[in-house]
C-alpha cells in the first residue's frame, strides 16, 4: 500500500520537474526583444482601463457552494457503493434519506433561483 | 489473453531482475522499475500528444472537405515536428502586469495534474503504475485539480479576458464535476470495488455500457466540459475572449496548456475504454491492442463532437450541467442501487 502512493509521490515529483526541462531548453534558444508595448495586457490593442482583479458577481459563488454540498455527498457515497449488497436493509435505506435530504437542498436552490446565470 | 499480456509485464520484470542482478540491492531494482513505468507514462503522453495535434487537424479537414496539413513530409506527417520547433524557438513574453510565480507555475501545475492521473489507468492485465484500492477516485480526485491551474493561470494573468475565462473555466468544471462523479458511481455499485484491475475483470462476460448506458452517455457529456473542447469550450472561445485563461502566454508555457488537454482527453478516453467499454478484454489480440482500439475509437468520439456541434451558451451549458445531467446521474444511481440490491445481493 506504501509502496503504490510511494511511487505515485515519485510520478508526481517527475511530472512537476520534467515541463522545466523544455521551458530551460526554450529559454536558450528563443529570441528576446521585449518593447514597451509587447509587455502591456492584451486587449486586442486597446489600452487597459481600470484594475483586471475585481470583485466577481455572486453566481459563480453559489455554483460553488452547490458544488461543495454534492462533493461531499460523493466522498460518502463511493464507500457506500462499494459495501451497499452485503448491507441489511435500514442501512441501504439511510443512504438514500441521505440522498433525499441533498436533492431536497438541490430543489430548494432550483426554487430560489441559484441556478440560474444571470 | 494470459500469454500476450505478459510482454509489457515481462519487460518490467526484467528490467527489475537486470538491475537487482547488477547491484544486489532490492530497493534499488523496485525503484529503477518505478521510474521505468514513470518513464513510460511521460512517452504515452508525449507521443499521443504529438500523434494527436497532427490527428486532430486532419480529422478537422476531412469533415470540413479540406485536405489539412500536406505540405512537410507524405500526408503532412511532420507538421507536429514543424510546431514543436516553432514553439521552442517563439519569444517566451512575460507581460509586465502579471504575478510572475503563479503565472509561471500555472502551467507546469497543469500538466502535473495531467500526468499524474495515469498512474490508475490500467493499459493491459498488470500493466498499471499504481493499482490502488480506491483506483476510480483517485483519477477523479486528482483530474479535478487541473481547475486550480486554469484559475491560477487567469488571475494572474491580470488581463480581463484571462480573468473571465478562468473564472468560467472553474464555474464549468465543478458543475460538470458531479454528474462524472455520479455516472462512475454505478459502475462501482455493480463491480464492488474501486480498483481498476477488478472493475476490468467484472466486463470478461458483459461490458458496463450495456448495464449503465444511461451512466456512460452523462460520463462522455461530463468528461468533454471536463476537458475543456467544443461544444464546451466556453473557456477559451475565440470570438468573444481571444484565449481565455491561455491569453498572456506564448511559446512553450503555451504549449503546456495544449499538452495538458490532449493528456486529459487521453485520460478521459481512457477512463471510459476502462470503465464502460471493457478495458483490455477482447478476443484474439493481445490486450493493449484491445485498450488501444478502444482508446482511439473514443477520442475520434471526442474530435467527432468538436467538429460537429457548435459551442453553446455559458446560462445553456450551466442549466444543461445542473438540471439534466445531475438529476439523471442521480437517478441512475438510484436505479442501479435499488436493482442490484433487489435482485444481485451479496447476503
Amino acid at each position: 500500500m506504501l509502496e503504490q502512493y510511494g511511487a505515485i509521490a515519485i510520478l508526481a515529483g517527475v511530472a512537476f520537474i520534467f515541463p522545466f526541462i523544455p521551458l530551460i531548453a526554450s529559454a536558450m534558444i528563443h529570441i528576446r526583444r521585449p518593447t514597451h508595448e509587447k509587455l502591456l495586457a492584451y486587449e486586442c490593442g486597446i489600452d487597459t482601463i481600470g484594475r483586471s482583479w475585481v470583485q466577481f458577481k455572486s453566481s459563480y459563488f453559489l455554483y460553488a457552494l452547490a458544488f461543495v454540498l454534492f462533493d461531499v455527498e460523493t466522498a460518502f457515497l463511493y464507500p457506500w457503493a462499494v459495501v451497499f449488497r452485503s448491507m441489511n436493509a435500514p442501512a441501504f435505506l439511510a443512504m438514500f434519506v441521505f440522498m433525499a435530504i441533498l436533492l431536497l437542498g438541490l430543489w430548494y436552490a432550483w426554487k430560489k433561483g441559484a441556478l440560474e446565470w444571470k | 489473453m494470459q500469454e500476450s499480456a505478459s510482454l509489457w509485464v515481462g519487460l518490467g520484470r526484467a528490467i527489475k531482475q537486470a538491475v537487482l542482478a547488477a547491484t544486489g540491492a532490492p530497493w534499488v531494482a523496485e525503484l529503477v522499475h518505478t521510474l521505468a513505468g514513470v518513464v513510460g507514462i511521460l512517452s504515452i503522453i508525449l507521443l499521443s500528444a504529438l500523434v494527436l495535434v497532427y490527428l486532430e487537424r486532419k480529422v478537422c479537414a476531412w469533415m470540413q472537405m479540406r485536405l489539412g496539413p500536406n505540405r512537410l513530409g507524405p500526408y503532412g506527417i511532420f507538421q507536429t515536428i514543424a510546431d514543436i520547433i516553432k514553439l521552442m524557438t517563439k519569444e517566451d513574453i512575460q507581460p509586465a502586469q502579471v504575478s510572475p510565480v503563479m503565472w509561471g507555475l500555472a502551467p507546469v501545475l497543469l500538466f502535473m495534474a495531467a500526468m499524474t492521473t495515469y498512474a490508475v489507468i490500467p493499459f493491459d492485465a498488470g500493466v498499471i503504475f499504481a493499482d490502488l484500492n480506491i483506483g476510480i477516485f483517485f483519477f477523479v480526485a486528482v483530474g479535478s485539480q487541473a481547475t486550480l491551474p486554469m484559475l491560477m493561470a487567469g488571475w494572474a494573468s491580470n488581463n480581463k479576458y484571462a480573468m473571465v475565462g478562468g473564472m468560467r473555466t472553474v464555474a464549468q468544471m465543478i458543475s460538470y464535476e458531479i454528474p462524472l462523479v455520479f455516472s462512475l458511481l454505478g459502475v462501482v455499485m455493480i463491480t464492488g470495488s474501486m480498483k481498476m484491475s477488478d472493475i476490468v475483470k467484472a466486463q470478461e462476460g458483459l461490458w458496463f455500457i450495456v448495464t449503465q448506458p444511461i451512466a456512460f452517455v452523462v460520463y462522455l457529456i461530463a468528461s468533454v466540459a471536463e476537458t475543456n473542447r467544443t461544444p464546451f469550450d466556453l473557456v477559451e472561445a475565440e470570438s468573444e475572449l481571444v484565449a481565455g485563461p491561455f491569453t498572456e502566454y506564448s511559446g512553450m508555457r503555451w504549449a503546456y496548456f495544449f499538452l495538458a488537454e490532449y493528456a486529459f482527453m487521453v485520460g478521459a478516453s481512457c477512463i471510459a475504454a476502462t470503465l464502460f467499454l471493457g478495458g483490455w478484454n477482447g478476443p484474439f489480440l493481445p490486450g493493449w491492442i484491445w485498450f488501444f482500439i478502444k482508446v482511439a475509437a473514443m477520442i475520434f468520439l471526442f474530435m467527432w463532437f468538436r467538429w460537429t456541434f457548435p459551442r453553446i451558451r455559458v446560462d445553456q451549458l450551466m442549466s444543461f450541467g445542473w438540471k439534466v445531467l445531475l438529476p439523471l446521474s442521480i437517478v441512475n444511481v438510484v436505479v442501479t442501487g435499488i436493482g442490484l440490491w433487489l435482485f444481485f445481493p451479496l447476503v
